[in-house]
């Protein structure tokens, strides 16, 4: 009996994204990453309108609970972010590496994709670049061939970060559905 | 934009007899008779995960996030925008029936024209420089939300000849928890457009849809002064317990 999701659309921009929303901490700060890169869909053109948001642990691994996501106040790190893509399908966030929530488990960033011609939100999760060992220890990244497994794991550069999401086709990004979606 | 609203229509019928009484309650996302899924839905299966801590909770917004007045689409201009002033309320639950408590609600809507305030909109229908159309407030305790704002008009796409939108409101909830996510759209009742509309019918189950569509409610309809309509919302399930929520 849940009600169904439909398509953000084309006409979110002056309603979801903010000041300040991909800024988890401000840029530059001791400690911040920039994790960024495209959107691609299923002909491998960029996607100009897509929103991601990002909801992490901080570098401690503590799930945050503090508000002030859509008014920051520059100190108090909330753990949510929202960005659009732009012209070129580019999103970038400025935020801390997430830390692992418990002793045995990979940090990732939680992360949720819409789109005009996406009818239904998707899940995914961006993991920062692991080794062999740990991949053969995560429930999710173990049962995944390598090739599927790679579009979830990001790739560094100078300043944090790379992460691609394909909408579509042979590099596709793996999305999550969770017990209870139907 | 070369098909006939003729031909959606019968893509739209087809599809919709080859899932009647599979019970899907979400859209398909591989639903060409909505022209732009066509390159960005996803081609292979979601990948099953039991949700890790992170995704076992949800974002938190507070009174420093949301002012109690963006709750009004109709003051924030100088002037009242024009068209039919309507209360939109409702309450938001999880797929166990635990309220969403303290939880964000945004809105964004085209005015009475059907024109929304955004510049890829080329709808040849007129601004309303009284209203911009985006609104958020946060659930009270039992999960109820409110808005006050005007009905918004029909307007036209270009996803086939003809095309034309069911009036709505979209919506962004958050849960209690990550998962339950959702971005979605509220309709009115009645609406003439709704057999001919790719997106209202990508949700391919009638009952899974008739469950998008607000009820007149004349209990928030205020005299002399706007009509009521009342949506209640069911997210997904959450995963954790009420008793692991925060004191």
């Amino acid at each position: 009996m849940t009600t169904p999701g439909q398509t953000v659309g084309p006409f979110f921009h002056y309603a979801l994204p903010y000041a300040g929303g991909g800024d988890l901490v401000p840029p530059g700060r001791a400690g911040a990453i920039r994790l960024h890169g495209h959107v691609y869909d299923g002909a491998g053109d960029v996607v100009p309108d897509a929103l991601l948001e990002l909801w992490q642990p901080g570098p401690d691994g503590r799930v945050p609970r503090a508000g002030g996501s859509l008014r920051r106040d520059g100190w108090t790190f909330t753990g949510f972010g929202r960005a659009g893509t732009d012209a070129t399908g580019h999103y970038s966030f400025s935020t801390l590496m997430p830390g692992a929530t418990s002793p045995r488990r990979l940090p990732f960033f939680a992360v949720t994709v819409f789109a005009r011609g996406l009818t239904h939100r998707l899940f995914t999760r961006i993991y920062p670049p692991v080794d062999a060992a740990a991949i053969a220890n995560d429930p999710l990244l173990s049962g995944l061939d390598p090739a599927r497994r790679d579009t979830l794991v990001a790739t560094p550069d100078e300043q944090g970060l790379v992460f691609d999401v394909r909408l579509q086709g042979n590099n596709e990004t793996v999305f999550l559905t969770f017990p209870g979606h139907r | 934009m070369t098909e006939t609203q003729a031909e959606i229509t019968a893509e739209i019928r087809r599809i919709e007899a080859g899932d009647a009484g599979r019970g899907v309650e979400q859209p398909r996302r591989d639903y060409p008779p909505y022209r732009s899924s066509l390159l960005r839905h996803p081609t292979k299966s979601m990948v099953h995960a039991d949700p890790e801590t992170i995704e076992l909770w949800a974002p938190c917004f507070g009174h420093q996030d949301v002012g109690a007045a963006e709750a009004d689409l109709t003051i924030q201009h100088a002037g009242e925008p024009l068209g039919e002033r309507m209360v939109v309320a409702g309450r938001i639950t999880d797929g166990d029936g635990h309220p969403v408590a303290h939880q964000l609600v945004e809105v964004w809507q085209a005015n009475a024209g059907g024109r929304y305030a955004h510049q890829r909109d080329q709808h040849p229908a007129p601004l309303d420089p009284n209203f911009t159309g985006a609104g958020r407030c946060l659930t009270d305790a039992d999960g109820r939300y409110r808005f006050l704002t005007i009905r918004p008009g029909p307007y036209p796409w270009r996803n086939h000849t003809n095309a034309w939108r069911p009036a709505h409101i979209h919506f962004s909830l958050f849960g209690r928890d990550f998962t339950q996510r959702l971005v979605t759209q509220m309709y009115f009742p009645g609406d003439p457009l709704f057999p001919l509309d790719p997106i209202i019918q990508s949700v391919t189950d009638p009952a899974a849809r008739s469950r998008l569509i607000a009820e007149y409610d004349h209990d928030l309809t205020q005299p002399e002064y706007a009509t009521g309509y009342r949506w209640d919302i069911v997210l997904t399930g959450s995963h954790r317990t009420p008793l692991e929520d925060d004191a």
